[in-house]
This record gives structure tokens, C-alpha cells and sequence, in this order.
């Protein structure tokens, strides 16, 4: 194994991190807020990338079909918590299983609407090449997925840090009966949160749809890697996540290079040894 | 004037249509025709792909074989093996169908093949391609017959065919399962049998769609890849391919560049050569028919799960008018199916004697051009060979061929690899 | 008014027509019978957990299979259970998925809410590799083929008596799980449920009490396993994947979780709408989808919780109208 196996497995690695870090952010954030594990995560990332594959269709544009696909699900997102999931109130059982009975709707209006056939996003040319750095080539594209989840993770850090709102989530996320006490309007924040979390797992969908593609199912494939981010990461924790994502995404490439023969467990293995001994995960708290 | 003319006439108009309509009722059988296909779920297009390709001769014929009104009964499979078994029940208790037709996967395959023994009922496989369902485990199911093709068969003439390129050395990465394996294990047999080596063998789990893992470890100097991808894995994997500066030919097996991934794939594919019974871009006036007729119907270029399924419903047709619309019973039916020669839109297709199809195999490369009239320059599977009359055992005797084991993930063993 | 001993006697009551109607109907009818009676017990084991210790698991499909696959590989490989020793692998099917359950409890019992349903889903998903990558023994992907059914006495390739057969080992199931429920056992799960640190400082082993019951739903989830096996005859990772834990807890809660026959009451539903319902329209997933739905917003004890609903919803009534 020479230098240059470690540099592209690693490299690959951290892209498939970046990937994760879409995909499980939103998740980590509702879960933090308001304690739901949001089962039909994994849909809003599936119709994210089929919304995106539509406005590509009918205009062409890549680079239009990402706000488009962001804004249309996360109102799903929005009606999804407004009416359905405010009425049951602190159930998370209840809510757990009603995500599901949603998820199993959007799967079968999504076969409706844009067939079964294995569809994939083309992005811009200029992102479909790679740069040879020596005789290693790196796919532009993995380098943008890392850029994107980094500037959505320092975006969403210093809207955390930052800003107001940002402390009212955080807040909230510590113990939302003390922030009910100081003013917090915590259900306002539900709204927000559920909201950006679905508008991040669109991103996630039509950034991760180019390079996963976009079919049926992937949806419920999506959905445990976006639970083994959460869950190494830490609900509710930023940094976590991008630390689980990282991490996951690191162990999952080298576990399948170095030993393929455990191909299967190298994401589902150190989740449960991880919640075994730790039942909130490495970062969380409780 | 002309109402009292009708009542007058009606009586005898009405007895004569009626006794004319009991002698036509007498001479029309009813051939019912159970079918089992995934219809929702993850490969419900798939499944609808199927029920496209069947449908679409049923439509031809006006529902008619010859004489028989065919009733044509869809049930969904789900793509579970249980769920496959309890509709396959339920079309056969309930619905009493002649022939049962379908079943996707190895597994629904090897789920319906027992119930085809236990009920003695016809079970037709266009699709499900494993391979030991009609050989080592022929004896176990005298009901069944496959109409489609076994994983191996396009791979036994592709080895030859690496060979005569004057590769020496290839690398194959297929999916991990027994798909995979038999299809690998096809070409590896076929290759090494002509003096080629398999110097390294991948498997990423079904399903993989981050390839990262895998390709770096490809092996430098192999002359070309062999891959065998199915589904969304089909679209990735040349992707990432091309993506990480591959400059070795590479070769597929008949699922990574079919019509069913293939419009979704881009200039990334140009040039790709795999094998396969069918390509849509085959050169015959049947075929382009076909294919004309499909997309206008449809959509879509037909992919070989609607074209097997055309095929069989021709067959099908082909063998109950030989009994003028009456089902004979499933061994009279498959006595006379294999004895019978078909020209479908595949090409020529016979059956050998452990209920296979032999048939051609066409090598194809993937190029972008115009073809039948159509306006644009899209992906079409060229083909560039064809190799006649191939058996599921190829080359090989079935004598020999039958006394190894079956293509495992670890047959042939990887004498080659480092 | 419904005192426990008349619920007990609809319950038996509903059995006995079961056993009466069902042979009587189609073929396809009876099959579809005893595929949901040998589910329910999955589900039942999964309600011992969920509505009496308030554990929601989402990998209870790991007991099913490994009972299910014990059967197989038995009758394949050993031919060994299709004789009076079918009675033997049923013994096997039910210590494996405890034996199964109790090494898993260790890793998950420390765990509680959502934690508790991500570990079992690790663990659930862990087994499905296991019975894709081994395919020496699990046939990987294309499953182990069971040809026969045992044949003791009694023909069980016969519809109708297996019919009977599983109906006879669910009853059983049924009548224990509803003892042990009852029990001063189960009666702490409860309070379990409920107060879990209350429980503590009363000196309950609260640990060792949700270990037990963990056990008890895996010994459950392989018998049902065994039977599930034969009833199709064909075990492949199907069963063992995630949204066949996603059923067993939605079938739960649908019926109505901390009843029991709840859970028969969901699977047999949804069981109905899959299977029958998609033989005769194409949307049924819709119909699946908007059940689940409309259950949990509306009737959040399940259908089962229907009969307590409409009675408080008539006593007010009244009420309000002696007011009037």
C-alpha cells in the first residue's frame, strides 16, 4: 500500500464524509430541537434530487434546480411539521411512526410522478472533470461536495454561534422547558428547524443525486447513513455530526478497501459497539 | 313502421344470435396466463417493463392466441420471495391459470420454482437468469422452462471474444451476489479457457454506489475491467471510472449497459463493449419494429426485460395454436415448445434439452449515433458480433461443465490473482 | 362494560370463528390467514416490548430470521425436521432467538428512547449481512429453498392443516404472552414503562427486568420464524431487512399497543391491504401509507383503542345532553 493508495482512499473518504454531512446535518438539528427522528428524512433527500431532476428537465439548469428543489421540499417539510406533527405534540414514538407512514407515501407518489427508471443529475461539465495532481487524479466533483458541506457547516456553525436565533435553537436544543421559561418561542423553532432540516436534506439530494443517482429506494439506503452520522456524531451537535460524518465516511472507505470481506459491517458494526457503550453517542449529551 | 319490423324480427334474431353465440362461445378457449412481477417497491419499473413487453403482444393479438381469449392476470411480487410464492398461490388455487410467467429475481425464481412442482403448474422464466434452476437443479422442477437466458450464457462467447482482442490480463469488479458471481465466473472460465488470465476479482456490495473504495485497487496492469453492475450501480460505476483517469477498454455484462440504465448514462459509456442475447439497437426489420412500436407506446427504448417478455408471449402463442387454443398440460406444452424452432426479435432461439434457450449472443459497444429514423444522436448498444447458437453451456461440454460447482463468489477460483 | 374475562372471551370467540370460516374460504384466503397468524406472533413479541416496556425496537426481523433460517438450513443441509423432530427445530427456532436476543441485550438494553431503537437497528442490520455475506450457509441472496413440510402423523403440505397447525402454536403464543403479561412480571414491565426511576428506588432491577423481556420477545421472534419459514418456504435476507422491523412495530402500534391481540389486529390489517388489497387496485400503497397516518394522528391507542373512544365519546354525550 504506497502513498498514493493512502492520499485517495483518504481523499475519497472525506468526500464520502461531505456527502454524509448533507445528508445527516438536517437530521442531527431536528433530532436536537425536537427530539423526533425524522423517518422520512431519507424522502425529502430522494425528492430533493427527483424536484431537481424536473426543473432540470424543463430549463436545463443545473444551478437553478438547487434553490427550486431546497425551497419545495423544505414547505413540504414545513406543512409535514405544521399539520401533522405539532398536533401530536411530545410523542416521539407517534412521530417517529407517523414520518414513516409518510415516507411510505412519498415513495410510492414519487414512483407515480417520476417513474421507477434509475435517473441521474448531470452537474455543469466543469465539475465533472478531474484535476491530476501528479498522477493521481481527484474528481472536481468530490472536491465540491467537500466545499459544499463545508460552507454549509461554517454557515449553519456561525448561525448557531452568531446570531439570535441561533442561541434561541441552542437554547432549546439544552433544554427546551428552561427556554419556554425565558420567552423562547420553542415552537416557532420546531417549525424552523424541521424546516431547514428538510431544506438540507433537498441540498443533500440534489448535490448527492450526481453522484449516487437518483431511483427508488434510496431513500431507505439513505436513511441509515444518515442515522450512523447522527448517532457517532452526537444528536443535536454540529460539530458532532461533521466529526461522525468525517469519521464514518473515513472508516467506511478504508474498512471496504483494506477488508472487503466486511463490506457490510463497516457502518453498522461501530454503531452498535458506539451505542453500546455510549447510548447518546460519541458527542452527545444527556 | 320500422320498430313493429324489429319487434316481428327480433325473436328469430335473437334465437338465431344466440345459438350462433353459443357455437362461438364453444370454439373460443380460455388461455389464462398468470403473471408475477414486482409492480411496486424498488424495481417496480422494472416490473413494469415486464408487464410492457408482454402486454404490448397481448395488445397485437387482440388478446387472442389463435383461437384462445387470453386472460391475462398481473399480480405484484413486491420483489419478496414470500410475497412471490402467495401470489403465485393465489393465481393458481384461485385463479386457475394454465401458465404462470415471471418472477424477477434469482431468489422469486427459486421461490416459484418448488410452487410449479407442488402444483403442477407451467412456470415460464423470461427473466430470472440463475443458473442452476435448469442445470444442476433441473430434476428438482419438471415444470418450469426459461425462455430468457442464464447469467453465464453471454459470458462463456464474451471470453473468447476478450481473447481474441489479445487481452491478456483483466480485472473484474462485479456486484457481490449470485448474479455477479455466475456472470464473472462465465467470462473467467471462457477467458482463461483461451489462455487469458483473471488477475484480480472485486466485489462491492449490491447496492454500492461510492466506488472510491475499489477502483484505486484496480491492478495496474490489467489490459482491460470487466464489470458487472446492475441498476443504479450501472450509472455510477462508469462515472467514477472515467473520474479516476481509467484508460483501460472496458468490457460489461449484459445488465451494466442494457436499456433500462442506459439513456441515463452519458459520453462516459462511449465505447464500453458487453454481451447479451438482446440489444435494442439490433439491425433486423422485426426489431426495429419492435423498438419503433415500444417508444411510441411507451416512451422508451425497450430494454431486454420487455423484450424477453415480448418473446414469450410470441412463444406462447406459437405453441397454443398448435393446439388449435386448448392448453394441452404443462408437459405436452413443454414437449412441444422445445421441439420448436423461433424466430423472434432476438434472433433465432431453440431450446436445449434441460429447457434453456440457445440462442444468440451479441457483442455490443456502446456508441452514440442515430439510428432507425430517430432525429437525435443517442446511446445505442452497437452490435459489433454475433455468435450463434449458444447453449448455457457455451463452449464447454455439459457433461464436464455440470460436474464442477456452480459459479460461486470462489469458482473459479482466482488462480491468477497476487 | 369490558371486563378482562369478556375480552378473553371474544378473544377465544374470534379464534374459534377463525378456525371454523377460514378452511372453508379459498385457498388463498387460508394462506393468507396463516401468513398474518404466524406474523402475529412477531408482532405480539414486539408488543411485549413496546407497549408493556415501552422499548421500541426496530430490529425484531433479526429473531424472525434466525429462526427462520435455523429451520431451513435443518431441513436442507441435515434433513433434519420434517418428521415428529419438527417439534425439536420449533425448540431450536425459540432458544436461538433468545440466545440471540440475550447477547444483543447486553449491547442494547443500557440504551433508552431513540438510542434504543438505532442500536437495534445496527444490530438488526448486522444480521442482514450476515445472511447475505455467508452464503455457504444462508445461500446469500437467492435464499434456502424448503421443499417440503414436515409430516408427522398429520400431512402439513396440506393448506389446511398447517392452517390449523400454526393457528394451534400462535393460541398458544398468545395464551402465554397474555399469562406472563398479567404476572407480577409483566405487571412491573408496566410500571417499568411508566416510571422506570420510580421503579429503581423501589428496588426494582429495572436493568435485569427489560433484559428479560428483550429475551422473551427474541424466544417469541424465532418460533414465529420457524413457522414463518415453512409457511413460504423459501428464507432469504428479505426477511431479515429493516422494513420488515418497520412492519412488525407499525402493525403494533396500529392494532394498538400494551393489548396484545392489537398487534393480530394490525398485522392482520395490513397483512389484508398488501396482499389482498394489491391484487385488486394498484394504489393500495396509498391506502397503506394513509392508514398508518391517520391511525397515529387520530387514534393514538390504536384500533384497538376504538371501543374505550366511542364509549367516553358517548358518555359525554350524554352528559352533555342531561345538561341540555
Amino acid at each position: 500500500m504506497d502513498i498514493r493508495f493512502w492520499l485517495i482512499q483518504a481523499f475519497n473518504g472525506i468526500s464520502y464524509g461531505a456527502l454524509l454531512f448533507l445528508v445527516g446535518s438536517g437530521l442531527s438539528l431536528i433530532f436536537g430541537v425536537m427530539r423526533i427522528v425524522n423517518l422520512s428524512h431519507g424522502s425529502y433527500f430522494l425528492l430533493g434530487g427527483y424536484v431537481a431532476l424536473s426543473v432540470i428537465w424543463a430549463t436545463g439548469s443545473w444551478l437553478l434546480a438547487i434553490p427550486v428543489a431546497m425551497l419545495v421540499i423544505g414547505f413540504i417539510g414545513l406543512v409535514m411539521e405544521r399539520v401533522f406533527l405539532r398536533p401530536l405534540g411530545f410523542d416521539p414514538l407517534r412521530q417517529v411512526l407517523l414520518t414513516v407512514g409518510f415516507a411510505i407515501l412519498f415513495q410510492q407518489a414519487a414512483l407515480d410522478i417520476w417513474t421507477g427508471n434509475n435517473f441521474d443529475i448531470s452537474p455543469p461539465v466543469a465539475l465533472s472533470k478531474s484535476i491530476v495532481i501528479g498522477d493521481i487524479y481527484f474528481p472536481v466533483y468530490r472536491i465540491f461536495m467537500i466545499a459544499t458541506a463545508t460552507v454549509i457547516g461554517v454557515g449553519l456553525w456561525l448561525a448557531m454561534e452568531k446570531t439570535r436565533i441561533g442561541a434561541a435553537v441552542r437554547a432549546t436544543v439544552d433544554d427546551a422547558q428552561m427556554a419556554r421559561g425565558v420567552g423562547i418561542d420553542t415552537s416557532r423553532i420546531s417549525m424552523l428547524i424541521f424546516t431547514l432540516g428538510a431544506l438540507l436534506a433537498a441540498l443533500g439530494g440534489v448535490i448527492g443525486g450526481a453522484f449516487l443517482g437518483i431511483y427508488p429506494g434510496l431513500d431507505f439506503e439513505m436513511l441509515p447513513l444518515a442515522f450512523a452520522v447522527v448517532i457517532i456524531g452526537g444528536m443535536g451537535s454540529l460539530g458532532g455530526a461533521a466529526i461522525g460524518a468525517l469519521l464514518v465516511g473515513l472508516a467506511d472507505n478504508f474498512g471496504k478497501a483494506l477488508y472487503p470481506e466486511v463490506s457490510y459491517f463497516t457502518l453498522y458494526a461501530p454503531m452498535a459497539l458506539i451505542l453500546a457503550v455510549k447510548p447518546t453517542g460519541l458527542f452527545g449529551r444527556e | 313502421m320500422t320498430s313493429t319490423l324489429l319487434r316481428r324480427l327480433s325473436p328469430p334474431l335473437l334465437a338465431s344470435s344466440m345459438v350462433l353465440g353459443l357455437n362461438l362461445a364453444a370454439s373460443a378457449e380460455e388461455l389464462r396466463i398468470g403473471f408475477v412481477a414486482p409492480t411496486t417497491g424498488i424495481f417496480a419499473q422494472v416490473g413494469k417493463d415486464m408487464v410492457d413487453g408482454f402486454a404490448m403482444y397481448l395488445d397485437e393479438k387482440m388478446n387472442k392466441f389463435g383461437s384462445a381469449d387470453v386472460k391475462f392476470i398481473v399480480e405484484d411480487e413486491q420483489a419478496k420471495p414470500d410475497t412471490a410464492v402467495t401470489k403465485a398461490k393465489k393465481l393458481i388455487l384461485q385463479d386457475k391459470v394454465h401458465i404462470l410467467v415471471g418472477g424477477l429475481l434469482a431468489s422469486s425464481g427459486y421461490a416459484l420454482a418448488p410452487v410449479s412442482t407442488a402444483e403442477k403448474v407451467l412456470y415460464i422464466l423470461p427473466v430470472s437468469a440463475a443458473d442452476d434452476l435448469t442445470q444442476r437443479d433441473l430434476p428438482k422442477y419438471p415444470y418450469i422452462i426459461r425462455t430468457g437466458w442464464s447469467s453465464s450464457q453471454p459470458s462463456h462467447p464474451f471470453g473468447q471474444w476478450a481473447c481474441e482482442q489479445g487481452y491478456k490480463k483483466i480485472v473484474a469488479i462485479g456486484a457481490d451476489y449470485a448474479f455477479g458471481y455466475e456472470v464473472i465466473g462465465g467470462f473467467q472460465r471462457a477467458f482463461e479457457a483461451c489462455g487469458g488470465k483473471i488477475i484480480q476479482k472485486i466485489w462491492p456490495p449490491i447496492g454500492t454506489k461510492d466506488f472510491g473504495p475499489y477502483i484505486p485497487t484496480i491492478k495496474a496492469d490489467a489490459d482491460a475491467i470487466f464489470s458487472l453492475m446492475v441498476g443504479p450501480m450501472s450509472l455510477q460505476f462508469p462515472k467514477q471510472l472515467a473520474a479516476s483517469g481509467n484508460k483501460k477498454p472496458v468490457l460489461g455484462g449484459g445488465t451494466s449497459y442494457d436499456e433500462f440504465v442506459l439513456p441515463s448514462m452519458g459520453d462516459e459509456v462511449i465505447g464500453h463493449v458487453s454481451a447479451l442475447q438482446y440489444s435494442a439497437a439490433l439491425e433486423t426489420p422485426k426489431n426495429e419494429a419492435f423498438v419503433k412500436a415500444y417508444r411510441a407506446k411507451f416512451g422508451k427504448v425497450p430494454s431486454y426485460y420487455s423484450e424477453t417478455n415480448y418473446t414469450t408471449a410470441d412463444m406462447i402463442d406459437q405453441v397454443i395454436q398448435k393446439y388449435n387454443g386448448k392448453f394441452p398440460g404443462a408437459e405436452e406444452f413443454i414437449r412441444q415448445l422445445v421441439a420448436m424452432k423461433f424466430d423472434t426479435l432476438r434472433g433465432p432461439v431453440s431450446f436445449d434439452d434441460m429447457r434453456n434457450p440457445v440462442q444468440n449472443i451479441y457483442i455490443k459497444k456502446v456508441e452514440k449515433q442515430k439510428m432507425f429514423g430517430y432525429p437525435n444522436a443517442e446511446l445505442w448498444n452497437t452490435v459489433i458480433k454475433t455468435y450463434p447458437n449458444v447453449s448455457q453451456f457455451g463452449q464447454f461440454k455439459k457433461a464436464e461443465f455440470l460436474a464442477t460447482p456452480v459459479y460461486s463468489r470462489d469458482y473459479p477460483p482466482c488462480k491468477y490473482c497476487q | 362494560m369490558s371486563t378482562p374475562s369478556a375480552k378473553v372471551l371474544i378473544v377465544v370467540a374470534a379464534l374459534a370463528a377463525v378456525a371454523v370460516i377460514v378452511p372453508n374460504t379459498n385457498s388463498f384466503m387460508i394462506l393468507l390467514t396463516t401468513r398474518a397468524l404466524a406474523f402475529s406472533i412477531l408482532v405480539m413479541s414486539v408488543d411485549i416490548l413496546l407497549g408493556y416496556t415501552g422499548l421500541a425496537s426496530l430490529g425484531q426481523a433479526a429473531y424472525l430470521a434466525v429462526g427462520a433460517y435455523v429451520t431451513a438450513v435443518l431441513t436442507t443441509k441435515y434433513q433434519f425436521g420434517l418428521g415428529w423432530d419438527f417439534w425439536l427445530v420449533l425448540l431450536f427456532g425459540i432458544l436461538l432467538g433468545a440466545g440471540l436476543a440475550s447477547v444483543f441485550g447486553l449491547l442494547a438494553i443500557r440504551a433508552t428512547g431513540v438510542y434504543f431503537l438505532m442500536i437495534t437497528l445496527a444490530l438488526g442490520q448486522c444480521v442482514w449481512g450476515l445472511a447475505y455475506r455467508w452464503n455457504s450457509l444462508t445461500g446469500g441472496d437467492n435464499g434456502i429453498n424448503l421443499r417440503q413440510r414436515p409430516k408427522f402423523g398429520i400431512n402439513l403440505a396440506d393448506e389446511v392443516t398447517f392452517f390449523y397447525l400454526v393457528l394451534g402454536v400462535f393460541a398458544v403464543s398468545l395464551l402465554i404472552m397474555f399469562t406472563l403479561v398479567r404476572s407480577p412480571f409483566g405487571r412491573s414491565l408496566v410500571g417499568i414503562r411508566e416510571r422506570e426511576q420510580r421503579m429503581k428506588i423501589l428496588g426494582y432491577n429495572t436493568w435485569l427486568h427489560k433484559y428479560l423481556a428483550f429475551i422473551i420477545a427474541g424466544a417469541f421472534g424465532g418460533l414465529a420464524g420457524v413457522l414463518w419459514a415453512h409457511t413460504a418456504g423459501i428464507v432469504s435476507p428479505v426477511n431479515v431487512e429493516l422494513p420488515t422491523s418497520v412492519d412488525a412495530l407499525l402493525m403494533a402500534v396500529l392494532g394498538g399497543s400494551g393489548t396484545l391481540v392489537g398487534g393480530v389486529i394490525g398485522t392482520f390489517i395490513v397483512f389484508f391491504l398488501r396482499e389482498w388489497l394489491s391484487t385488486v387496485v394498484p394504489w393500495w400503497q396509498y391506502v397503506l401509507g394513509g392508514v398508518y397516518v391517520l391511525t397515529i394522528l387520530y387514534l393514538p391507542t390504536g384500533l384497538m383503542g376504538v371501543p374505550q373512544r366511542l364509549r367516553h365519546a358517548s358518555f359525554r354525550a350524554i352528559a352533555n345532553g342531561r345538561r341540555n
